[in-house]
């Protein structure tokens, strides 16, 4: 009986390895493989670590935030459980100090409730993060036509998302290889999804790995002071702000996995027991 | 439901009751008392999985509506406010997402066991038949939810399956254009397509149920098959529903449960795409569109043709040739278990159909073989496209050539006599024993 319930159950994860696999197949790439700089909120455990998602965040506001919108994301979301800014004082986020100084600090659009009149007012924990464009025509006129993208769920929309973003954001050479023709305003990232072949002078089999991207090298060494005297290099920059962009993309991610443990541990109790009771049953039956 | 019923009202309601909506004489016959083989393996409690499985789609999908948007402007961002904003919304959402993926998963398996243990053949068609369409009414309802999260992979889902129709224009000039147009509620996938698909999302599950209960019904009248194909010929034989199978297959629900909560709580957007997390945007179409991975053998299929209407009829015929299948296979012997040639060719045709998904997950011209390789120094060989045409000439063989033939040229092994033999004969000493010994035996227990 257990043997055939074995192999039933190998039989049944071959199943699943074989359809997990090809679903993650893709087609031979020709831009680099993303690096794996190891992140805390990895495995199935895994936990945010609030001081990278406070570096993180501080990169967004001063960096990346003049770009790149993030619309789904709230001020009271920095102040909630497992966010940047969460503090067991303040249970209720939108009482949280820090999102309500940190949203202070913004001013974002609003009509004036008296005379009709486009205003700008300082942000509440209510609003969502400030978008640095009025509309989309002008966010691709200021970035020769190119738009930058909301980054709200940007680690779940590219693959390996938070090694993707750290390796995009970390990875500009020094300079482009020889040989390659980058058109103006564009910019070569080994990283980005693209085909240079029609851009390379060189020998046909060694075109460059990657893709031209509009956006230019941005997390240069000491582009922010961290306010914990953490060493601004690139490698912890791009480290810091993939770790924000993941807990953005997933802020319910710690939840998750925390009431996944209790699941996990609920059925396998469960199924200890039900296994017992059809033991128990089938004791007298042939089978 | 089928026989007589042994079912006794015991309170004076219950008698009320009986003779006026015997209800509880239904409940009673066919999950209490019903007669089971005794020797079902685990291949057999797939049926209950999927019972749960809808009954999770169903839940988790009701309460999902409350908080969903169908509108184009403002789905994507609904679902976003579902997994941020409402209490356990992520755990629902992963919940429902996931469930279609194990949904398919269990049935390809409950499929699979009718194949290979013959469930489809005399008395059994119609339960088969009931069968086939519920897995037509779940690909509808599983790409109509696909489509509702409103992000690159939905809208383009989307306009690739309704353009499928518009094949038909080589058969009926404006035919296919009218159906799509009719599909799309507009000129092209939009806001209307989107409404339509939410209506009928939430519309099939229930006729799924409702094809559920016929299925059920026809499976108790002839009553469950078994893994020796051999017709129960004795209370010998069966053992009562409850509580023997109510536990097994309790006990098959929780384990199959354990993965699903592995993929809801620890690798959520393991078995989805990345590009769904972009919003729908109709004007730049993602670089490979690709479907979810129960529909990869049948997107396999349907670019392995050149020609567009050939190939959507390649792909909507290797589902309807299952409608087929009880009267394709001539063999007297139900179980492949007794057919070691039919066995042999049932696993090939389990592993071409896997390779087949593999296949429709990769680009056409990938290279599965690689015979040399072009100036760029890409490799050049067999590419998937042509390997899939391999492939999928097995996938009909197997239902046109080898079911149909193999009937009259195999030689079966002995069949027992009784479900009761076979199983003693297993825990035994692998020596087959007579038939009265074993009915002896399992009187002993």
């Amino acid at each position: 009986m257990l043997r055939h319930a074995l192999r039933g159950a190998l039989l049944g994860v071959g199943v699943a390895g074989l359809l997990l696999s090809a679903t993650s197949a893709t087609a031979k790439s020709k831009w680099e493989e993303a690096q794996h700089p190891g992140f805390s909120f990895e495995g199935p455990l895994g936990k945010f670590d609030q001081g990278a998602l406070q570096r993180g965040f501080k990169i967004y506001s001063e960096v990346c935030s003049s770009c790149h919108s993030m619309n789904l994301v709230y001020y009271r979301n920095l102040a909630q459980p497992g966010g940047p800014f969460y503090n067991p004082k303040y249970p209720n986020p939108n009482d949280s100090p820090y999102a309500k100084a940190i949203a202070a600090d913004v001013k974002v659009p609003d009509i004036d409730q008296d005379t009709g009149d486009a205003i700008q007012r300082p942000a509440t924990p209510a609003d969502h993060f400030r978008n640095p464009w009025p509309n989309e025509a002008a966010a691709r006129a200021s970035n020769g036509g190119a738009l930058p993208p909301d980054l709200s769920v940007i680690s779940k929309a590219r693959e390996d998302g938070p090694n993707y973003i750290f390796s995009l954001t970390s990875g500009y050479p020094p300079s482009p290889p020889k040989g390659l023709t980058v058109p103006a305003g564009k910019y070569y990232n080994p990283y980005f999804p693209g085909d240079l072949s029609s851009f390379w002078s060189g020998p046909k089999d060694k075109v460059p790995k990657g893709g031209f991207i509009a956006m230019p090298f941005q997390l240069t060494p000491n582009r922010v002071t961290y306010d914990d005297g953490t060493k601004a290099t690139t490698y912890q920059e791009a480290h810091d702000v993939a770790t924000f962009l993941d807990w953005a993309s997933d802020p319910k991610q710690e939840e998750r996995k925390q009431t996944g443990l209790a699941v996990m541990i609920y059925l396998l109790v469960f199924a200890g027991v039900v296994y017992g009771s059809y033991r128990a049953i089938w004791r007298n039956v042939a089978h | 439901m089928s026989g007589h019923s042994t079912y006794e009202p015991k309170t004076g309601f219950e008698r009320w009751l009986d003779v006026r909506l015997p209800i509880v004489r239904l409940g009673y016959d066919s999950l209490i008392d019903y007669p089971t083989p005794k020797n079902l393996n685990y291949w057999w409690t797939f049926g209950g999985i999927l019972a749960f499985c809808l009954g999770v789609q169903i839940i988790s999908g009701v309460v999902l509506a409350m908080h969903y948007v169908p509108n184009s402007a403002m789905a994507f961002n609904s679902v976003e406010a579902i997994m941020r904003d409402v209490n356990f919304g992520w755990m629902l959402r992963y919940i429902h997402a996931n469930g279609a993926s194990m949904f398919f998963l269990a049935v390809y398996i409950h499929i699979s066991r009718g194949l290979y243990y013959g469930s489809y053949k005399a008395p059994r068609e119609v339960l088969w038949l009931l069968g086939c369409v519920i897995y037509l009414l779940m690909m509808a309802t599983a790409f109509m939810g696909y489509v509702l999260p409103w992000g690159q992979m939905s809208f383009y889902g989307a306009v690739v399956i309704t353009n499928l129709f518009s094949a038909l224009d080589s058969v009926i000039p404006g035919l296919g254009t009218m159906i799509t147009t009719w599909l799309w509620g507009g000129f092209a996938v939009d806001n209307a397509t989107l409404n339509r698909f939410f209506a009928l999302h939430y519309l099939l599950p229930f006729m799924i149920a409702g094809v559920v209960g016929l299925h059920i019904w026809a499976l108790h009248v002839p009553g469950n098959n078994n893994p020796t194909g051999v017709a129960v010929k004795s209370k010998e034989d069966t053992v009562p529903f409850h509580p023997y199978y109510t536990v097994k297959d309790g006990f098959a629900v929780i384990c199959f449960t354990i993965m699903f909560a592995w993929f809801v709580f620890f690798a959520p957007n393991a078995l989805a795409h990345a590009d769904n997390y972009i919003p729908a945007n109709p004007l730049q179409t993602p670089a490979h569109i690709v479907p979810e991975w129960y529909f990869l053998p049948f997107y396999a299929m349907l670019r392995a043709v050149p020609d567009k209407l050939l190939g959507v009829m390649t792909m909507f015929g290797a589902i309807a040739v299952l409608f087929a299948v009880p009267w394709l296979d001539t063999s007297k012997v139900r179980s492949m278990r007794y057919r070691p040639a039919a066995r042999t060719f049932f696993l090939i045709f389990l592993a071409v159909t896997l390779i087949l998904g593999w296949c429709g997950s990769k680009e056409p011209d990938d290279v599965v073989i690689a015979t040399g390789h072009d100036i760029a120094g890409d490799p050049t060989g067999l590419s998937v496209t042509v390997f899939s045409r391999f492939l999928a000439l097995y996938y009909y063989g197997y239902f046109l050539a080898v079911l149909p033939l193999l009937g009259f040229f195999e030689k079966a092994k002995p069949v027992p006599e009784t479900i009761s033999s076979p199983v003693l004969s297993a825990h035994g000493h692998g020596v087959a024993m007579p038939a009265g010994a074993a009915a002896e035996a399992s009187k002993k227990g």
